[in-house]
């Protein structure tokens, strides 16, 4: 593999603007395979969720699972699409071992959802991602290639495949070429598959889960040079795993492709692989000459008509889409465009929701993902979402620190407590003793103590120099090891000492 | 007369009365096989105890008194493209050989549930790919009224198995004329139903959109028991038709035709077909006219073009359907030795494991559906295809069945057509229309060809579910003659 160098960056946009497109594909999470019954699940031991469909026996059928098309549907209304009123599967056929029919069902010239957009924000400016297609297909099985240099079918030993994955469905999102985005190309594909993935989340359609492929991009980019008005050659990165990395694919794509133009040399039209290691992309399958898929439509499934009334009645039961969503809890909260931003980048908005929903305060609930919650996840690389607690434990924190039961030391106690695993808020007090002390008895024999070992500091109070009681509150909360009513306490002391404020 | 001369309506009701036994049945047809398979070779797979415990089973299941369809019990064989979970299933390919599928298809899983006894498997030609079964990558099958003919084909091992009584029913695929065509060369019955009303699930596809599982009888009724057991709506299949339909056996009891109206389709009455074939129509339609038919002469110019839509679109299909064939799952695999890729195992099995007419419509079809081509060839076939239905549709406004011959000649020798396509292909040119247009039709006896003295078939076709009316129809074609002959046309065959 020769890794090529490029251009740096700033220079790069002096010389080229960016043409990007992204396609991106999305395992539904339907309780079955999209076209047998299956269980759709991730992690099972390999090759059980089998049967003579999705393993392509002689003589199997394929049968279309409605909720899939739901879904399909469903994405693509909140995509601002339009619905085919007909349309039909397609067979795209080519060999490869992990397809078991050695075809796949997908979708060709008529696609289940067409013209549509979604609308994003970069760097504080509305940007409109125009969408050409949504359309279902079923998921490959997975080869992993074992021995060789590269983790590919050429030069490896052998090769194993799991067809679990065969069979599952599949939407492919593909939008229309991206221009105008300049400088921001890379911000500008990262925040659109990362709006992407929350209205899939809205919708509850799939996991999205990026590290376990449930969400994969491939991301194209071309170059022109400033001032021209036709569109420079595209490659074609596959695969492109996390947020973080659709960012440096584009980027690096740009600075090589830059490079090779600058030299006088031409873009390869190809399919590329993105390294997570050094950030670049290396040469795969030329697509020069294009691979013949023969499409011709699917004869072993009936077309799809979506009924229209059932379109309609889709489209009015979908959720409230993510960006409508950021801009009423943003007025709900009263918060600015900053914080609101932060909370979307640190993926904390739905957390905070729906701790409010569970009974917080929303400046409080904000207050505990956003801080201690937020340092927990960076610190040990668990997303937010999951880290071992609930909104309901959260909300619960908040309401024993606004009855006066904790307060915030003994809140982040409970907290930590509560991420070991020693159960809930209310099981973590009680295990740990971290109630607040505001009983006098308790109270008035601490004060007595520290009175006692503080004569100067009493003396001076009992002479009129209240302020000399904040020294005295220390000294309670000290041998209280933070437990004591701080208010309550500064009273007693007063008391005690025959003064009053 | 001995059990295996009776049909299958006798047999399942001698059955239901307890005057014979499953075992007793199937073990005459058992014997039956043992001593004419040698010359007629229409069986890939006999199992002898399977058969006999399947026999047994349905006995006892009778004894407790279940109750099971009107053919419980009655033997059947099925064309070795249907999935079977206890016999081996090969599609008479090399690629297949000794593939045990580990599930039934839905017209052997309801057989088997109404208590049919399976005999074994069928021969065909290899992918159901061919017209006289010797496209089989095993053996020849020889026709039972001339041993140095075909069968027909490509369910020529069903049709040979009921026409020399080794079997009273058998089962077929029909893809462009895959049981009427054979059917028509044994002197035997044979339907094709309409698409989508029997299941496809676990029959082994060659054309997705034209392959149909069809009975093949002696007699019309027992065609029409067979059909009315194994068909119907299945939710395994997407394709197939989930309505209402008359029933075909009421229709086949009718057998009354005075009213009808019948459509001689005037471009498959004329020229191009064997005189004696042509005789034999002639007098089918005078027959029909005097049982008080209204016979009609209808102009369906567009079936002319159907023969070459059907040689893209059947290709087309067939080279997506078996790409499965790969040598990774299942099956042949030749070249595995640790120094080949995956792509050159699969590249060496398959050209190993399929025969040449196979690879021949393999490569038409790859070729048909690939880009820049495809309009002018898979594109330009579906919208012929179109037509055709159209044109049957209008001619369905004017009649309620068409017919025609079923095949331009009878049962030509071995040998004869093997090394020329074409010829081979036109065998199919009067049936190959209805596989296109998915309506129903049916051949049925009409006589012998004055100059081989080689059965000839009377084609019935009816509108998408109509299959009654090529019931009705066939039934009293048949009862018409066999009152004239005397009995059935099988008993003119030559002893085996």
């Amino acid at each position: 593999m020769t890794v090529e160098t490029g251009m740096p960056y700033a220079e790069a946009l002096d010389r080229f603007e960016p043409v990007l497109g992204l396609e991106t594909h999305v395992e539904l999470g339907t309780r079955s395979k999209m076209f047998c019954g299956c269980a759709a699940v991730f992690g099972a031991p390999p090759n059980t969720n089998v049967c003579p469909t999705c393993l392509a026996l002689p003589g199997a059928l394929p049968v279309a699972n409605v909720m899939a098309i739901e879904s399909t549907i469903r994405i693509g209304l909140a995509l601002n699409c339009s619905i085919a009123e007909w349309c039909r599967f397609a067979r795209k056929n080519y060999f490869y071992p992990d397809m078991p029919k050695n075809y796949q069902i997908s979708q060709y010239d008529e696609p289940l959802c067409f013209d549509g957009y979604l609308d994003i924000e970069v760097d504080g400016k509305p940007v409109r991602i125009e969408i050409e297609r949504v359309h279902l297909e079923e998921d490959t099985g997975k080869s992993t290639h074992m021995g060789g240099a590269t983790g590919r079918i050429h030069g490896a030993d052998y090769s194993i495949v799991d067809y679990n994955r065969a069979g599952i469905p599949l939407v492919e999102i593909v939008t229309k070429p991206i221009p105008g985005t300049d400088r921001l190309a890379p911000e500008v594909a990262k925040a659109y598959v990362t709006e992407l993935r929350e209205v899939m989340r809205s919708l509850g359609v799939s996991d999205v889960r990026m590290e376990e492929g449930s969400l994969r991009c491939d991301v194209n980019v071309s170059l022109m040079p400033r001032g021209a008005s036709e569109w420079g050659t595209r490659t074609e990165t596959k695969n492109v795993n996390s947020l973080r990395s659709v960012e440096r694919a584009v980027r690096s794509e740009i600075e090589r492709q830059a490079e090779v133009l600058s030299g006088g040399g031409r873009i390869v039209q190809e399919t590329r692989h993105f390294h997570e290691d050094t950030g670049t992309t290396t040469s795969g399958r030329s697509k020069e000459e294009a691979q013949d898929y023969r499409y011709f439509p699917e004869p072993d499934l009936l077309p799809i008509a979506p009924d229209r009334a059932w379109v309609a009645e889709l489209k009015a039961a979908l959720p409230e889409l993510p960006s409508a969503k950021r801009q009423r809890l943003k007025a709900e909260w009263g918060l600015s465009d900053l914080d609101m931003q932060a909370m979307h980048n640190a993926d904390a908005i739905d957390l905070v929701e729906a701790t409010v929903a569970a009974g917080a305060p929303a400046a409080d609930a904000r207050k505990w993902w956003m801080g201690e919650l937020a340092r927990r996840s960076n610190e040990t690389g668990v997303a937010l979402a999951d880290l071992p607690i609930t909104p309901a434990q959260i909300a619960r924190v908040t309401v024993l620190v606004a009855s006066g039961a904790l307060n915030d030391k003994l809140a982040r106690e409970v907290l930590e407590g509560v991420l070991a695993g020693e159960g809930s808020p209310d099981e973590v007090v009680e295990k740990r003793g971290l109630k607040i002390v505001s009983d006098d008895g308790a109270l008035s024999s601490i004060i007595d103590e520290v009175l006692a070992a503080n004569a100067d500091a009493a003396e001076k109070v009992r002479s009129g120099k209240i302020a000399a009681a904040g020294a005295l509150v220390g000294g309670v909360m000290k041998a209280s090891r933070g437990k004591a009513d701080a208010a309550r306490a500064r009273a007693l002391i007063l008391e005690k000492l025959g003064v009053s404020e | 007369m001995s059990l295996i001369h009776n049909t299958a309506a006798e047999l399942g009701a001698m059955i239901a009365a307890g005057e014979v036994s499953a075992a007793e049945v199937a073990g005459a047809h058992l014997d039956r096989m043992a001593e004419v398979e040698p010359k007629v070779g229409a069986f890939l797979h006999v199992d002898r105890e399977t058969t006999l415990e399947q026999a047994r089973a349905v006995d006892a299941r009778l004894q407790a008194g279940e109750k099971l369809g009107p053919l419980a019990g009655v033997p059947i064989a099925h064309k070795d493209i249907f999935a079977t979970r206890d016999m081996p299933t090969t599609a008479a390919s090399k690629i297949l050989e000794g593939w045990h599928p580990p599930y039934d298809a839905t017209v052997t899983r309801r057989l088997r549930e109404a208590g049919l006894v399976i005999l074994g498997k069928t021969n065909l030609d290899e992918f159901a790919m061919g017209s006289s079964t010797e496209n089989s990558a095993y053996q020849l099958t020889h026709n039972p009224w001339d041993l140095t003919r075909v069968p027909g084909g490509s369910s020529g091992g069903s049709s040979a198995a009921v026409a020399s009584y080794e079997a009273p029913l058998s089962t077929g695929t029909d893809t462009g004329g895959s049981i009427r065509q054979p059917a028509a060369v044994t002197g035997i019955v044979g339907m094709k139903p309409t698409y989508g009303g029997s299941s496809r699930y676990g029959l082994i596809a060659f054309a997705s959109s034209l392959d149909t599982p069809g009975p093949f009888a002696r007699t019309v009724l027992d065609a029409a028991m067979l059909q009315e057991t194994f068909s119907g709506y299945d939710p395994m299949d997407s394709t197939s038709i989930d309505a209402p339909v008359p029933s075909v056996v009421e229709a086949a009891r009718n057998a009354d035709v005075s009213g009808m109206r019948i459509g001689v389709i005037r471009e498959f009455a004329g020229e191009g077909a064997q005189p004696g074939v042509l005789a034999r129509f002639n007098e089918a339609v005078q027959l029909l006219e005097s049982l008080g038919a209204k016979v009609v002469e209808v102009s369906c110019p567009s079936f002319e073009t159907a023969l070459p839509a059907y040689y893209l679109i059947a290709p087309s299909e067939c080279s997506s359907n078996l790409a499965r064939f790969d040598a990774m799952r299942y099956g042949l695999r030749v070249g595995d030795d640790g120094t080949r890729s995956a792509e050159e195992v699969m590249a060496l099995t398959r050209a190993a494991g399929f025969g040449p007419e196979v690879k021949r419509r393999i490569m038409l079809g790859t070729y048909a559906l690939s880009s820049g081509y495809y309009d002018a060839y898979y594109g330009q076939a579906q919208k012929v295809r179109t037509v055709i239905s159209r044109e049957f549709e209008a001619a369905f406004h004017q009649v309620d069945v068409l017919i025609s011959p079923t095949t331009p000649t009878t049962a030509f020798p071995i040998g004869e057509r093997a090394d020329d396509p074409m010829a081979m292909y036109l065998a199919d040119l009067y049936t190959i229309p209805s596989n296109l247009s998915g309506n129903a039709a049916m051949s049925v006896p009409c006589g012998l060809a004055d100059e081989d003295g080689l059965p000839v078939g009377l084609q019935i076709m009816a509108p998408v579910l109509g299959d009654d009316r090529c019931y009705r129809v066939g039934a009293a074609v048949e009862k018409a003659l066999e009152s004239r002959w005397g009995g059935g046309l099988l008993a003119k065959a030559p002893a085996l």
